[in-house]
């Protein structure tokens, strides 16, 4: 349900890559109260890994909702036209997605 | 005497300068805001449903005429609201999609606009396919059907009811959308009969909206805006909510399409 369509775009410049992903996410704080008045339990992408031509650049963990349909942004050293960047998240729920893309 | 000048300079300048400060601020945030913007998940869900068999008859909608001829999507939404031979009438984007859902699709009229505003949860399709479908008109000028009668027609409804006031409060849409440099909170009231504020906004609808989490289209904000003045909620696609899109895109025409847009 909550593995909608992400959208990727990486480019390089200086030799630094900027990756900017959009993940369709409800990311829940658990703070929300549904429209019966209950609270909304916690749903969020709890761990994204990025990986460069299969080699992993980045991991990171993410401790509540942040926003929905969040937007990550990453700075990575290296990288070169053509090469594969690949982004995946798990949620708190199990949940996953992944999607990638080449270098412009 | 020097002196005497700065103070009067410093007088001068300190109550433009605050404004201007608030406009650059809200300016900052608003492209912040639409760098990170989801719009695009809109538009790849609204190209899935495009091409989504659906209902009785079981086809997708690939085949619906937007008036530029079954399936084409280039450029499109730029030329809507307009009036369509078939139906004998002026349709937006939205009343057109039900249209094609109706005939295309066989849906019944009831079950294509059960859901015409969806929530965060769950957008409505017609969000969707709104979005995608828009996005089609990236950077080709806004130029709404104004030649044809019944476009002519619709276009002075549309400029009466812009002006007609009503309803418990005695409001019209000129009542916040009349005047320059007023703005709600951090929204700019832009002064829609005058082409130059028009323009900006024809351009950017339909839009995500950050405070809702959601995308919405020009019929939602019509509505919403009949809410606001306290007037009775307007029927979905009908003439009067058509014929004021219509005046609308007509003021703000020649404008490069640059949305689906991103608001606060």
């Amino acid at each position: 349900m909550a593995a909608g369509p992400m959208k990727m775009r990486a480019s390089v410049n200086g030799g630094v890559t900027d990756i900017r992903v959009l993940m369709t996410h409800p990311m829940e704080t658990g703070q929300r109260k549904d429209q019966d008045g209950k609270l909304v339990p916690m749903h969020f992408i709890q761990n994204v890994t990025v990986k460069l031509n299969g080699k992993t650049v980045v991991e990171s963990q993410i401790s509540q909702g942040v926003s929905r349909n969040p937007v990550f942004s990453f700075r990575v050293k290296g990288g070169a036209r053509g090469d594969k960047v690949e982004v995946s998240w798990v949620d708190n729920q199990g949940e996953s997605n992944r999607t990638e893309t080449a270098i412009a | 005497m020097i002196r005497a000048a700065v103070v009067f300079l410093a007088a001068v300048c300190a109550l433009p300068a605050g404004a201007q400060d608030a406009k650059k601020e809200i300016e900052r945030y608003q492209r912040m805001v639409s760098e990170g913007s989801p719009v695009e998940l809109f538009e790849i869900g609204g190209e899935e449903l495009w091409k989504k068999p659906a209902g009785p008859r079981n086809v997708s909608l690939e085949k619906c005429d937007l008036g530029l001829g079954p399936g084409v999507l280039k450029g499109a939404y730029a030329r809507l609201p307009r009036y369509f031979a078939d139906t004998d009438r002026v349709m937006d984007l939205e009343t057109r999609l039900v249209h094609c859902m109706t005939t295309l699709q066989g849906r019944s009229l009831q079950d294509a606009t059960r859901r015409v505003f969806g929530n965060e949860d769950r957008p409505s399709e017609l969000e969707y396919l709104s979005a995608y479908i828009a996005a089609q008109s990236r950077g080709v000028k806004m130029a709404p059907g104004t030649r044809h009668p019944k476009e002519q027609a619709a276009l002075e409804l549309g400029r009466a009811l812009f002006f007609h006031r009503a309803g418990p409060w005695d409001f019209s849409c000129a009542s916040c959308h009349g005047e320059p440099d007023r703005r709600i909170r951090m929204q700019e009231l832009p002064v829609l009969y005058e082409p130059r504020y028009a323009r900006a906004v024809v351009a950017t609808w339909p839009a995500y909206r950050v405070s809702n989490s959601q995308l919405k289209t020009m019929q939602w904000r019509l509505n919403d805006c009949y809410r606001q003045m306290r007037m009775p909620e307007p029927t979905f696609g009908s003439e009067a909510t058509v014929a004021l899109n219509l005046f609308l895109a007509a003021t703000g025409q020649g404008e490069p399409y640059r949305g689906p847009g991103t608001k606060r």
